[in-house]
């Protein structure tokens, strides 16, 4: 089913400098097709633009869902720019089944406007028409929500493009000169900003439900310690710094409690925190480690990491304590579970045969399917719409950000430079 | 590129532990003893940098500067930290290393765990800190939950021992911070571990 295109897309080196990571190279490529992937043309949008051009963000959004195959710009025989230019034969012949054409019009000072079509080629007619103002500054995010308002067009479904993803860097030769920086950068990689660098370990982001807040955890006292901070005002608070661990945070679906890891009275168990009061209660009790907790989507459950059987498995709890029910049975290895937006899925890291991969456990039937090739994956997380997992990935020695789409297995590699890419978090809102 | 600005002895240090880190042996030499001064010296400054993001559409959040100056440099040249330093002593063994997914402390370290015990039992003034790590296999916050429990797995020989628990500190940072950046069995067998620092004075 699946073919190796390797494909380069996209190759725009650039560099930002923004914080300490001074210099950011950015490399999106589709390393993966799949065959059945709808083909749809999406032409370089016409009009002075000051980045790249939105068309050519729009077809990379839309064939990193994986559900689209982009006509590549070199195989258009013509490039419209406005509906009055579309030949629709021209296309039909070409084999698209869907055409995206637009251009872009300042409005004054910074402000333009991006005027977009899409047309259904197959039976010639528009599905949709759209103007959408921006700012120069924003031209990348507009360009996602305009992929986003094709996805929608075209499969019912949102998109997710425009929600950003958060993780952490790492950078320096060994131990004497590491710097770790929590970054957020939009779901292709581009435009990474960072929020918080330290020279101590940074760890484990989670976005609040509504996403204006990250959770992470930070060493930078030389013990960890869960914060909380607010992204559009950089203000944060130190919500526990217990002896021991503060780990693994996680919000619950209504954002007023935060689950996470502590050892304060022993080994790791998982804590949940009203965020309001600060008040705890406890939800696993056991001599060994329980960690990773996770919410489930009615946030009755929390599915966390125990190695009570003697190896790491998956469990699952009620959110407010009782005996647990383990989940995984396949494999000696497996941890770190999410669940999907919907809650009928669990991504989460599998480990057999000295490799490590990210899976998926359907709930209700307790199937399992591998969605990642190994040998090195971990911290799995769902795109907003849930079609898509977001993990990190180290091939030939080098961490990196790999997203896949649980339908077709298509993958999109967000290569960050500037050192160990790792812990991704994709933003629930965008 | 810090360490140019550090005072000479904080540059022999550093390279003195990175060379012993480098070589992962289990047997370790005078050097390592210079290991607890040098992560004292790195408490000084280098605190983190806070960001803002997405207001306003601006630029990059967290703005400019440096990884505080002097952060690695600061305090380490201070000297040695006084303890008996007989290279040939089990007392200059500070690394502990693990099996893979397990905090059992092997047969091989119980002597150099007691050796340790017994120092600290006759010097009720000293303290320690016991750095527990693991492999960069599997999940992060998991194994910082197993770098804990190696820890806590030697704090419990020592204080079975009779060591108080006022001495002895935990910390882990799982795979946050390999002592080999390999990707190979090598490497991971050298970054299972527990590490023990003597506090100055």
């Amino acid at each position: 089913m699946i073919t190796t295109l390797l494909r380069i897309l996209l190759l725009i080196p650039f560099l930002v400098c923004l914080g300490n990571a001074a210099r950011a190279e950015v490399t999106l490529q589709i390393t993966e097709g799949v065959q059945g992937a709808t083909p749809i043309a999406v032409v370089p949008f016409g009009g002075s633009q000051a980045g790249d051009n939105i068309g050519t963000i729009v077809a990379g959004d839309l064939e990193g869902s994986g559900r689209f195959k982009a006509l590549p710009v070199g195989d258009m025989l013509e490039q419209p720019t406005s509906p009055g230019q579309v030949r629709m034969q021209t296309w039909q012949a070409l084999g698209q089944e869907y055409l995206v054409i637009g251009q872009v019009q300042p409005g004054g000072g910074d402000q333009y406007v991006a005027q977009f079509s899409a047309f259904d080629v197959l039976r010639g007619s528009s599905l949709l028409e759209y103007r959408m103002p921006f700012r120069a500054a924003e031209q990348r995010r507009t360009a996602h929500r305009i992929a986003d308002m094709i996805y929608k067009q075209l499969t019912g479904e949102s998109g997710g493009f425009a929600a950003p993803v958060a993780f952490v860097t790492t950078s320096g030769s060994g131990p004497r000169d590491r710097k770790y920086s929590l970054q957020i950068a939009d779901a292709d990689g581009f435009d990474p900003q960072s929020i918080l660098s330290s020279r101590e370990p940074i760890m484990s982001p989670a976005w609040s439900p509504d996403g204006t807040r990250i959770a992470y955890v930070s060493f930078e006292n030389k013990t960890p310690a869960v914060y909380v901070q607010s992204l559009a005002s950089g203000d944060r608070e130190k919500l526990s710094g217990t002896p021991g661990i503060n780990g693994a945070p996680a919000w619950s679906p209504d954002g007023r409690e935060l689950a996470l890891t502590l050892s304060k009275d022993g080994n790791p168990n998982v804590y949940v925190m009203d965020v309001g009061s600060r008040s705890l209660r406890r939800v696993t009790d056991h001599a060994g480690i329980d960690t990773e907790p996770n919410w489930s989507a009615d946030g009755r459950s929390i599915v966390f990491t125990s190695d009570r059987g003697g190896k790491p498995q998956l469990y699952l709890a009620s959110s407010g304590g009782g005996e647990p029910q383990r989940l995984t049975f396949e494999g000696d290895y497996n941890a770190r579970g999410v669940f999907s937006p919907d809650g009928r899925s669990i991504a989460f890291v599998h480990g057999a045969g000295g490799s490590y991969r990210i899976a998926l456990m359907d709930v209700a039937t307790r199937k399992m399917r591998v969605l990642s090739k190994g040998p090195l994956d971990e911290s799995p997380g769902f795109s907003p719409n849930g079609k898509m997992v977001l993990y990190s990935a180290r091939t030939g020695g080098v961490a990196q950000l790999i997203a896949v789409s649980i339908e077709s297995g298509a993958q999109r590699v967000l290569k960050i430079g500037g050192g160990e890419v790792r812990q991704p978090a994709w933003s629930p809102k965008d | 590129m810090k360490l140019l600005n550090a005072s000479i002895a904080a540059l022999i240090v550093a390279l003195a532990l990175t060379g012993c880190k480098s070589t992962g042996t289990t047997k370790t030499d005078a050097a390592q003893a210079a290991g607890a001064s040098a992560a004292k010296g790195r408490a000084g400054g280098g605190g983190p940098e806070i960001g803002r993001y997405g207001a306003a559409g601006e630029g990059a959040g967290g703005g400019a500067g440096s990884y505080g100056a002097g952060a690695y440099g600061e305090g380490a040249g201070a000297g040695g930290v006084g303890d008996p330093n007989d290279p040939s002593s089990p007392l200059s063994r500070r690394v502990i290393y693990f099996q893979y997914d397990s905090y059992e402390v092997l047969p091989e370290y119980v002597s150099v765990v007691n050796s340790h015990g017994n120092y600290l039992l006759s010097n009720s003034g000293r303290s320690i800190t016991l750095e527990g790590h693991a492999d960069e296999r599997g999940s992060s916050e998991y194994n910082i939950a197993l770098g804990e429990q190696r820890a806590r797995a030697v704090a419990r020989m020592l204080t079975v021992q009779g060591v108080s628990e006022e001495q002895i500190q935990i910390v882990s940072f799982g795979e946050e911070k390999p002592a080999s950046s390999g990707h190979d069995d090598g490497s991971w067998q050298q970054n299972r571990r527990v590490e023990i620092t003597y506090a100055g004075h």
